[in-house]
């Protein structure tokens, strides 16, 4: 198991080292200029770029900004724009985004594990079909679509939330964006949660132990969950993944200060911020590669075959 | 299954010669053919087919036939009998309900705040979110299945490689593959198939990949190798067409996504760029104006909406079909 994780942790700094070396030389061989030349003179540009080092030969540049990374700041440390630093305000928006992202995660899983084994339970009937659609629902409505018709009836035509995201009343403005950003995992996980516990229910083991006399609650916990829970790992990595994309429109639809909407700014805005983009790929991902790491650990210690099978190869 | 079964006279009686005759073997039925048969079988997926078709043949005719082009800033007579820009108007069917509005132009969806017709627009939008998708997923089809065939027929070190490669590519967040080519490229349809380029066909690659790995160990492959083909022959002529199938339904899966990606992308502003239109670039418009105007997000959410539950569909009939359940037939 060590090794197994181990080899894993390195694989994983690995990608994520040659990720920020992609990311870096593709953002210094660009063509164009990283600053608002209409505002700047020549000269003033050529005294920018001594500064910031862009004169050097670019693994210099890259082993500099490494070394940056190495003492916890981000880029050259200031948007190219207005020069506040990048970093205090990147936390801030990630603390936003993280908090966000944790209750929807958190809330579509339960939800969708809960409709999931309804359905399963239920196959066939009413409560099955009327998951479906649920499920189908989450599927084919992007979940900003959904957060544009939440904000405009709860909060524009019936006043109950706040319209725009406020961090001192922060429960009460997360509601929104955690439903709408929630709906996709819905139904992702409560369509396979219904898919893997049908196929489990029919096996032979589970014949037996109804055969013995178990039955309701007790043969889905203890035969039926167990064994349908193991696949139902591997999409929750997805959907974090999904999570961040819808995330970014979230945050611009309901004036979140998150990470999508400084990601959006940054691309978007005015003209693109060269350090900005890379702190934040960089972070994004990190973020993304640690959780697939997690994921992947994860799904070693619940399924002992994973084990097995990475010690053998 | 038919319930107490009452015998017939006839069911005594001896098989004469004619009823021996009758009773002759179905002709084999071709894999295809199957296939075919359980697709249009299933209800969901003939809805699925019958959605998509609507939008489809919408997007095509609906902005020919109409008599204002889709970026034409319409104006109209107002009652003072003054020329004015048809701006944000509501919704009208026929010339009777827009008396008091003006003479003799109907716009289905109303029109925008520029005061052009959104049912042109619509359509409009539809069909570039539509030639996007399918243009974008069909290059990544191409770019993904050469790669998973090759990678998975020729195994050892190129497979380590290329897998390698993928697993790198992979790791990266679409996020940030757009933000890349955002800086790389001008805004536009350009940027939205090159992020569709680079990130859809890994999916692809992967599928047939695993499919190779199945496939190269039959006997037809052993065959032909033994009458002296070489590598590519066999993988284009006797492996790529057993992966079709597996290839299609992830093409199906991968279209509403592309679509979704475009909206996505059109919505935050790095998207199609005005006055071209696209059913995220009209989401983004309809949003701006959302509590002044709420009609004008309705149509292209509801294009959105449908175009994904039909493909949807579709994906998941064309998979049932494929390798049918026995408790679905």
């Amino acid at each position: 198991m060590t090794k197994y994780v181990a080899k894993r942790i390195l694989m994983a700094a690995l990608t994520l080292f040659a990720i920020t070396f992609v990311l870096f030389v593709l953002i210094r061989i660009m063509p164009g200029n990283p600053f608002p030349v209409e505002r700047m003179s020549a000269e003033m540009i050529l005294q920018k770029r001594l500064e910031l080092g862009l004169d050097k030969p670019i693994l210099v540049q890259f082993a500099d900004y490494l070394k940056m990374l190495a003492s916890g700041s981000f880029g050259n440390g200031t948007s190219l724009y207005n020069g506040a630093p990048i970093k205090p305000i990147m936390l801030k928006c990630l603390e936003n985004s993280f908090k966000i992202g944790v209750i929807s995660i958190l809330f579509g899983t339960v939800v969708g594990l809960f409709i999931g084994i309804v359905a399963a339970m239920h196959r066939g009937k009413f409560l099955d079909g009327f998951c479906t659609v649920v499920s189908i629902l989450g599927v084919c409505i992007p979940s900003y679509v959904f957060m544009i018709f939440l904000q405009y009836f709860f909060s524009y035509k019936i006043p109950f939330f706040p319209y725009f995201f406020d961090a001192s009343n922060f429960l009460s403005s997360a509601v929104m964006p955690a439903l709408s950003l929630s709906l996709f995992a819905i139904s992702t996980v409560s369509r396979f949660t219904r898919n893997e516990m049908v196929e489990v229910m029919n096996s032979d083991y589970v014949k037996l132990a109804e055969a013995k006399g178990l039955y309701g609650w007790q043969l889905m916990r203890r035969h039926v969950l167990r064994n349908a829970l193991i696949p139902i790992v591997t999409v929750i990595a997805p959907l974090v993944v999904d999570l961040l994309t819808g995330a970014m429109v979230i945050e611009k639809i309901y004036g979140i200060n998150g990470v999508g909407k400084l990601m959006v700014d940054a691309i978007a805005g005015q003209g693109v911020d060269y350090n900005y983009v890379l702190a934040l790929g960089i972070v994004f991902s990190a973020l993304y590669i640690a959780i697939m790491l997690l994921l992947d650990i994860l799904y070693g210690i619940i399924d002992p075959r994973i084990r097995l099978a990475a010690k053998e190869g | 299954m038919e319930k107490n079964y009452t015998p017939q006279k006839e069911d005594f009686q001896f098989i004469t010669e004619r009823n021996l005759e009758i009773d002759s073997t179905f002709t084999s039925q071709g894999y295809w053919r199957g296939v075919f048969v359980h697709f249009t079988k299933n209800k969901f997926a003939m809805t699925g087919v019958f959605l998509v078709s609507l939008i489809i043949i919408f997007a095509v005719f609906a902005p020919l036939l109409s008599s204002y082009a889709y970026d034409e800033i319409i104006s109209v007579t107002d009652d003072a009998g003054k020329e004015i820009v048809a701006k944000s108007l509501p919704p009208q069917f026929s010339n009777a309900v827009a008396q008091d509005y003006f003479s003799a132009k109907t716009f289905i969806f109303g029109t925008d705040d520029m005061g052009r017709d959104l049912w042109t627009r619509t359509w409009q939008g539809a069909r570039v979110s539509l030639i996007i998708a399918f243009v974008a997923i069909f290059i990544d089809m191409l770019i993904g299945t050469t790669y998973g065939l090759i990678s998975g027929f020729f195994g050892g070190t190129v497979d380590n490689v290329l897998q390698r490669f993928i697993e790198i590519i992979g790791s990266i967040p679409t996020l940030v593959i757009i933000s890349i080519l955002a800086i790389f490229m001008p805004k536009g349809i350009g940027l939205v198939i090159a992020s569709l380029l680079i990130t859809e066909w890994i999916g692809m690659s992967k599928i047939a990949r695993a499919e190779c790995l199945k496939l190269k160990e039959r006997e037809y492959v052993l065959a032909s190798r033994t009458l002296g083909a070489g590598s590519f022959h066999i993988i284009f002529t006797q492996i790529l067409p057993n992966t079709i199938g597996p290839i299609i339904t992830q093409v199906m899966f991968s279209i509403p996504v592309a679509i979704f990606t475009e909206a996505f992308l059109s919505f935050v502003g790095v998207g199609i760029v005005l006055p071209q239109c696209s059913i995220g670039s009209l989401i983004e418009a309809g949003f701006n104006n959302i509590t002044i105007l709420p009609y004008q997000i309705l149509p292209p959410i509801s294009v959105l909406a449908i175009l994904m539950l039909g493909f949807n569909l579709i994906g998941d009939g064309f998979r049932e079909a494929l390798a049918p359940k026995l408790e679905n037939l």
